[in-house]
């Protein structure tokens, strides 16, 4: 994979990944009635609220043991029993989802066992409990979302629930805009769709007038238990351990399951969709056929601006896989892969997604800071830089056009709505990227052109 | 609204009972603080020292997430805009982190060239025991720059406890700079952290008056600086919960006597100014502090008239870190003759909040650590036209459609000093009169 590996430094820089349990509180906000709760110290669920509000623009509410000197020193179980008995009394949530911090890890608190005595000092009805071990210092936000994803099927998912003729879908961290579009699109192939986790009302609701101590949507709870009646699951990404979602219900349930890529870009969305006719047995809607049409069009009138241009992409893995294949079939040649994950499949993925069509593989790396980046961003001296908007100060430094997608958007509106699935996400992107180039030669050039 | 009972002793009603409020307490578990650690603290107080090293020892996420959150303004370097870490990982958390951390010192000082090195402790540090002295002493030594452990372990306490820690590792800088040169009529601004460039224009409001400003603590901070700051006249403390524990320091170690002001609203400000002039009790620098007042109040009062007209009447809700501020914002709402209708802070003392009980009107309400859905009954209860908070508290207010104004770290508006108080004026205006409401 690598030509010049980034010399191996020490210390992070700009880290370039977030830390676990803020991507298993993402994951627990996609549920129905549900309230991600941190066992650790305060200060670790202020900080995600913080970095999750900046991007979505909504209120979330993530709960925390707010240990102190001494719970650290005897143990966390008396105030995590006490703070789910406050979450309860204050949001009656139908399920709690109880991530772990650093901290209670390395302390060494048993959170399944104190569950357990939860359960037996507290009889009576009470809110599904769904425990998820997620020290920071072993994996990324991205593992943080997948084990609590896993966690809940592994939880909720029953055995004796009658046959259904849908299609379960594990999309990984994508938009509220991502998840609306693949419900129309399920919709639409008349396939009834659980999507696990489904955060695109509750992180992107309407103004309320009140608040919604649990804002309404997330995936049923009803649901996910019957998974396992499903005919198969489709996960996007192939970087995820092989204890996912989908795979648990593949293996105790026997439901078919289908990793791909995300849908980004046609081949990878023409994929999605001929795997939803193979599921549901029907064809391809023709509102699909003409989405692709369109697009197809706009790649034709948009492709001598940006052919052989070159970008550097950054973000979790799977994403950035994802956005090397769109960006590889437009044209834009991938110089660069970076991420702060550390699957150890990375760069395999992209020649996947890539090979039939680059002539060279790009670098790609694992365990990236924006430091690395940033060196490696002033030797290649890419075209464009895309990613989310850590990478801004960057491409500023740089003076290279940064096109903004996946998470945190923190200095833009709209995070939320951006749309990167699908033929429609293709579009939305393409237009982007185009338009970015142009916008840039425009800038520089002292003529300031009328016409394209 | 039903209050979870542990609460009821932090919420007081201004008028309806005799004063009695419980604070810096430990959080409840399960109740969704708005509050941060005691990191967080430390990392907001020592952040603004432009010229310092601010590495985070602990696994990403302590790091990641204070990234440049804060719009504190250099004039120069810009090293405190980086996000530093040891990053922690499994076998560092088993064999402990010392070497790594060593290693991580020397790899960024050696990069970045530094003037001082902060190195601050979180959570994990704690429990896996790290000497963090004995690892700083010897980078120390190696590099010859000062290298100073903050003790801010997440778990242990509050953000106060975090200003504290940061209080002390000032605290080893100064004394070690020259100081002969410092004039007689000599201040420190402490607990500004140039926000939007707020300190420049406070600065110059001084300058104006003939005393000479030695060290920004912190913002626009230089280690230089804060190292000679023992050699000024006077501690000038603002935001009195962070860095007020550096001033008795500064006290006690240096005889360096301090007074508190506040640079929002325009009474305040003015005050700020008076007291200093009459601190050096020189008639040249109480008349060049007057003269400056007159000037400034005749260029913002005639333009305040029109933010007063839509503004007069309409409620405003308060809820910010310290205390402290809440009494300028109070006052500076009474100007536009607004009305406060609640106020709390993450960190008050009962002595603030007796203060606030005091100058409040009946009824209002005074919280301290509140959470969501507190927040959110209070507003709904005083049907309140605009709310000044941080972040976290933003989409609260706009979920049941009303207004906001960022009185946070991460404000982008200078709203200190007289053209401050304009840009306040501006700001609460553009959201309480914007059309979009009628849609809510
Ligand atoms: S201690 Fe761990 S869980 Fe908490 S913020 Fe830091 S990295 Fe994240
Ligand atoms: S781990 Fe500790 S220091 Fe870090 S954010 Fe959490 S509470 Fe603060």
């Amino acid at each position: 994979m690598s030509k010049n590996p980034p010399k191996n430094y020490i210390s992070t820089t700009n880290a370039c990944k977030l830390c676990t349990p803020l991507g298993a509180s993402l994951a627990f906000k996609g549920i129905e009635g549900a309230v991600p709760y941190l066992h650790g110290s305060q200060g670790c669920a202020t900080y995600m609220r913080r970095y999750i509000i900046s991007h979505f623009n909504e209120p979330i509410d993530i709960a925390s043991s707010s240990l102190s000197e001494k719970h650290a020193v005897y143990g966390g179980g008396p105030n995590l029993k006490l703070g789910l008995q406050n979450v309860t009394r204050k949001y009656q949530p139908k399920l709690i989802g109880i991530a772990t911090t650093c901290l209670t890890e390395t302390i060494g608190d048993d959170v399944p066992g104190l569950l357990k005595e939860y359960e037996k000092e507290f009889p009576g009805v009470k809110p599904l409990l769904v425990p998820v071990s997620t020290p920071s210092y072993n994996g990324t936000h991205m593992e943080g979302f997948h084990d609590a994803v896993a966690s809940t099927v592994n939880a909720l998912a029953k055995a004796e629930c009658k046959a259904t003729h849908g299609v379960n879908i594990l999309p990984g961290l994508v938009s509220p805009a991502d998840i609306r579009y693949i419900k129309e699109i399920t919709t639409d192939f008349g396939l009834p769709a659980t999507i696990l986790p489904d955060i695109s009302d509750t992180m992107d609701g309407p103004v309320t007038k009140t608040y919604e101590k649990i804002p309404a949507g997330g995936t049923p709870l009803a649901d996910i238990e019957t998974m396992p009646a499903n005919k198969a699951s489709i996960e996007y990404g192939h970087t995820m351990s092989d204890q996912s979602g989908g795979r648990i219900l593949q293996e105790q349930f026997e439901v078919k399951n289908y990793r791909q890529a995300m849908p980004m870009g046609i081949v990878a969305t023409d994929l999605f969709l001929a795997t939803l006719t193979e599921i549901g047995g029907t064809s391809i809607p023709e509102k699909y056929r003409a989405e692709r049409g369109r697009l197809v069009d706009s790649y034709v009138d948009g492709h001598k601006y940006i052919s052989g241009k070159t970008a550097i992409i950054y973000g979790e893995e799977d994403l950035v896989v994802g956005l090397s294949a769109f960006l590889a079939e437009i044209g834009v040649i991938p110089i660069l892969c970076a991420s702060g994950g550390k699957s150890g499949k990375f760069a395999g993925e992209i020649e996947k997604a890539t090979g039939d069509i680059l002539a060279s593989q790009p670098q790609v790396f694992e365990g990236m800071d924006f430091f690395d980046i940033e060196k490696l961003c002033e030797e290649l001296q890419p075209d464009l830089i895309i990613g989310h908007s850590k990478g801004a100060p960057l491409a500023r430094k740089l003076n290279i056009p940064i096109i903004r997608v996946g998470f945190p958007i923190h200095d833009r509106l709209g995070g939320q709505r951006i749309l990167h699935l699908g033929y429609r996400g293709a579009q939305y992107l393409f237009d982007l990227v185009v338009n970015a180039v142009i916008a840039k030669k425009q800038d520089d050039s002292p003529v300031g052109y009328s016409y394209m | 609204m039903e209050l979870l009972k542990e609460r009821q002793d932090q919420i007081h009603r201004t008028g309806e009972e005799p004063f009695a409020l419980v604070c810096n307490k430990d959080s409840l578990a399960g109740a969704v603080s708005q509050r941060a650690c005691v990191f967080c603290g430390s990392r907001v107080v020592l952040y603004p020292i432009a010229d310092a090293l601010h590495l985070v020892h602990g696994p990403i996420g302590c790091a990641v997430y204070t990234w440049d959150i804060r719009g504190a303004l250099s004039s120069g370097p810009e090293l405190h805009r980086l996000s530093f870490s040891t990053d922690l990982q499994e076998l560092d958390v088993i064999f402990g982190g010392e070497k790594k951390l060593t290693a991580a010192l020397l790899e960024l000082i050696e990069r970045h060239k530094p003037k001082a090195a902060f190195v601050y402790a979180t959570c994990i540090v704690g429990i896996i025991g790290d000497d963090m002295e004995a690892v700083c002493r010897a980078v120390e030594k190696e590099t010859g720059i000062p290298v100073i452990p903050v003790q801010s372990e997440g778990f242990k306490g509050n953000k106060r406890a975090g200003y504290t820690a940061a209080c002390n590792a000032m605290g080893r800088l100064i004394g070690t700079g020259y100081t002969a040169d410092i004039s007689p009529y000599s201040i420190n601004i402490l607990g500004d952290f140039n926000l939007a460039g707020e300190i420049w224009m406070i600065r110059e409001y001084f300058q104006r008056m003939g005393v000479e400003v030695v060290a920004n603590v912190t913002g626009d901070g230089r280690v230089a600086d804060i190292k000679r700051a023992h050699g000024a006249a006077l501690n000038v403390v603002q935001c009195s919960g962070s860095t007020m524990d550096l001033a008795n320091l500064m006290e006690k170690e240096y005889g360096v006597p301090s007074i508190r002001v506040s640079y929002f609203g325009v009474e305040d400000m003015a005050q700020a100014l008076y007291d200093v002039a009459a601190h050096f009790d020189d008639p040249a620098i109480m008349d060049k502090a007057k003269e400056l007042v007159a000037e400034e109040l005749q260029i913002l009062l005639p333009k305040l008239e029109f933010y007063k007209k839509g503004l007069a009447g309409k409620k405003a809700a308060i809820y910010v870190g310290g205390s402290f501020k809440a009494f300028s914002l109070v006052k500076a709402f009474r100007l536009l003759d607004m009305e406060v209708v609640m106020v709390g802070s993450q960190t008050g003392t009962e002595e603030e909040y007796r203060e606030l009980a005091e100058i409040t009107d009946p009824g209002t309400i005074i919280v301290d650590d509140t959470n969501p859905l507190e927040l959110t009954s209070f507003l709904e209860e005083k049907e309140v036209d605009i709310f000044v908070g941080g972040v976290k508290e933003r989409p609260i207010a706009y979920k049941l459609g009303v207004g906001f104004c960022d009185h946070n770290h991460e404000r982008k508006e200078a709203l200190a000093g007289f053209s401050g108080m304009l840009n306040f004026a501006e700001e609460v205006y553009r959201s309480v009169m914007s059309p979009v409401w009628r849609f809510t």
